[in-house]
């Protein structure tokens, strides 16, 4: 299921059952657009069911969300803004997917590659500010990476169930990062929350000339579009798919399945990392607490409803951001709790995953079927 | 000597007590999977449907102002989750881990959904038996003060030990998880046992939650279960599906839990923070030394996904 449907290859010039070959060939793609948008219309039908049922309105509801997300030039830079870390907590579930593995430990990705980065910008103090925050990414990267490829090196070599592994490292993580903030690297200025020393402004990540998103909604959206050219353009994408379909016939085919998975989920856990590092150089200041917000399980729901291609996460990230956004506005001005947008999210996790059973089931999606019927 | 000043004698007592309380949450849940399990599906959303009892719980002995009230609530919203993945998995394609994770997120999205109101009032709490009454020592009667759903847990472990092997929907329940092809050849309705299993499993992390919110650490707060759900679930890979290790693994996971607050009771309060992962490190620990790449776990039913 973690497969998205495997392209059908290059059109032929006339289809072979008297049909025009284009058609045939949007048939074929349609489906993996038309089933995941009904159940994004399904989920939040339901949804509708359940703000019902607490006594609120739907229509008020989802007025004010898209207001609070999309309606204004203001709220769109703000749902963008937010949607820059999910971009890359979802290569964390996206990646590994590729190889059928379900890495849900994206949050300890974050948190670690956050800590790491201000721990660099600290120690670095001083240097120039193009080094310093070439060295925090980097630094980011590495402790994410690490964090999650050793998710995967236990996957293949001890065949340790790299879900619950990598959730129990996330938990890990966090108690680590509190550890080390409260600990070594903690600012004594930081009374109330604990934090470490803050970062100089030189070394601050800023916006995106001409808008209020900073620079990490570009790096998540090439990070995205480095990941599908990957996956979809080079051989390790092409042995990725092959080790995640049959992990036997890949290793009989003499493809190394352990250095594609410990690479595959290393990259994944340096692109989350990286969202870490962002976080700290371009909205925090500094690492603490609110490095561990949940947009590594945000980032699950991305890459599901995605269904794993890099190149759909963009979009979804920016619908799942401006949700997120609109939270607050939705608490203020309908007196709901903030969780309202949890249930949500909620509801199309499960509506999404259901859908996967109707793949393969429509006719119309099915040229090779057509024949029969007419 | 001296009844109070039992020195550093108080922290294997208090890691004792600590893991009889600690517990509890994790023998429910774990027992709760490991029917699931032995079924053929895996419920990774106990998490969700632990943080859910807790709030149901809760909820309900606030309002009526009798935990057992709650207790039943728990398990009836646990049972409802329970049933829910096991419909839903049903379907072709739908994956079980999936699912799970989806639950666990929409499970503990909905508890704080409704839990809101309810982490200002206080509920009654669940009794406690003194066990410890015979001693003049307070650590040893507070280490002893062992509530009645251990005790449920405790008796629950060697029923189902003895039920997997000794009844007819033992050997039902085996046999679907084994092999579905063996099953219909019997006459058995694969899905339907798995429903039923799913859902038990569900009723019992329910009144995990129940526990957790009822009795010790006795409020609700949004991060009242911080993965309790997800390492129950590990644990049960480590028992080997067999209830009476599930049970041995819950106490030593609680005595793992317990060893934060039971060192920083007697002053030891560097590294705080780390005593608190303790748990998450000797799950992934018993993980890593347990699994193996070139042999299949003993004693896995076969149909089990994550085994596979």
């Amino acid at each position: 299921m973690t497969d998205t449907v495997a392209g059908a290859g290059v059109p032929a010039t006339f289809g072979a059952r008297g049909y025009p070959a284009a058609l045939e060939w949007i048939a074929r793609r349609a489906e993996a657009f038309v089933i995941p948008l009904a159940a994004l219309v399904v989920g939040m039908a339901l949804f509708s069911l359940f703000i019902l049922a607490v006594g609120k309105s739907p229509v008020q509801l989802y007025e004010t969300m898209w207001r609070g997300g999309f309606g204004s030039w203001f709220s769109i830079q703000n749902s963008l803004s937010r949607s820059s870390p999910l971009l890359l907590a979802a290569l964390c579930v996206a990646l590994p997917a590729r190889l059928g593995l379900v890495v849900i430990g994206g949050e300890g990705a974050i948190v670690l590659g956050g800590v790491a980065a201000a721990a660099i910008g600290v120690v670095l103090s001083g240097a120039p500010s193009f080094i310093v925050i070439l060295a925090m990414g980097v630094a980011g990267m590495i402790a994410g990476g690490i964090w999650i490829g050793a998710v995967g090196a236990l996957r293949h070599y001890r065949a340790v169930n790299e879900t619950i592994s990598s959730l129990l490292m996330a938990y890990i993580a966090i108690a680590l990062m509190n550890q080390l903030v409260e600990g070594p690297l903690r600012d004594p200025a930081s009374l109330n929350k604990p934090s470490t020393h803050p970062l100089a402004d030189v070394y601050r990540i800023g916006n995106i000339p001409g808008m209020e998103v900073h620079w990490g909604l570009a790096v998540g959206v090439l990070a995205c579009v480095l990941s599908w050219v990957l996956i979809e353009k080079t051989r390790w994408g092409f042995a990725a798919r092959i080790a995640g379909g049959n992990v036997r016939a890949a290793q009989v085919q003499g493809l190394a399945v352990g250095s594609l998975i410990v690479g595959f989920t290393g990259l994944a856990g340096a692109f989350t990392g990286l969202a870490g590092m962002l976080e700290v150089a371009a909205v925090q200041g500094s690492a603490n607490a609110s490095l561990a917000a949940g947009y590594g399980y945000t980032g699950i729901l991305v890459a599901f409803l995605a269904r794993h291609n890099p190149l759909a996460i963009i979009p979804v990230a920016f619908l799942l951001g401006g949700i997120d956004a609109s939270g607050g506005l939705i608490q203020r001005r309908m007196d709901l709790p903030d969780a309202t947008v949890l249930v949500l999210q909620g509801m199309l996790f499960i509506v999404i995953l259901f859908s996967e059973t109707f793949y393969g089931r429509f006719k119309a999606f099915n040229p090779d079927l057509w024949q029969r019927s007419s | 000597m001296d009844a109070t000043g039992i020195g550093l004698w108080g922290v294997p007592l208090a890691i004792l007590g600590g893991a009889i309380r600690v517990s509890t949450p994790f023998i429910f849940v774990s027992l709760g999977e490991a029917i699931t399990e032995r079924s053929g599906r895996i419920n990774l959303g106990l998490e969700g449907t632990l943080v859910f009892g807790a709030m149901a719980a809760y909820a309900v002995a606030v309002m009526t102002g009798s935990p057992w009230l709650g207790l039943i609530a728990a398990a009836f919203a646990g049972l409802c989750f329970g049933l829910f993945h096991g419909w839903i998995c049903k379907f072709r394609g739908v994956n079980d881990i999936a699912i799970g994770i989806a639950q666990m997120l929409f499970g503990s999205g909905l508890a704080f959904f409704f839990g809101k109101p309810f982490i200002q009032p206080s509920a009654p709490d669940l009794p406690a038996i003194p066990l410890g009454a015979w001693s003049n020592i307070p650590q040893v009667q507070a280490a002893l003060d062992v509530n009645v759903l251990f005790l449920i847990g405790a008796t629950l472990a060697v029923f189902l030990w003895w039920a997997f092997r000794n009844t007819r929907a033992g050997l039902i329940l085996r046999v679907v998880g084994d092999s579905s092809d063996a099953a219909r050849a019997m006459g058995l309705n694969p899905d339907t046992v798995r429903l039923i299993a799913t859902g038990i499993g569900g009723a019992l992390a329910g009144i995990g939650g129940a526990y957790l919110s009822l009795y010790y650490p006795g409020s609700w707060t949004e991060g009242i279960s911080s993965g309790q759900g997800l390492m129950a679930v590990a644990l049960v890979i480590f028992a080997r599906w067999n209830p009476l290790g599930c049970f041995a693994a819950a106490l030593l996971f609680g005595g793992a839990g317990a060893l934060g607050p039971a060192l920083q009771s007697v002053g030891v309060t560097q590294g705080y923070y780390l005593f608190y992962a303790a748990p998450y490190i000797l799950t992934l620990i018993i993980m890593i030394a347990t699994s193996s790449p070139s042999r299949s776990l003993a004693g896995a039913p076969g149909e089990l996904s994550i085994t596979k």
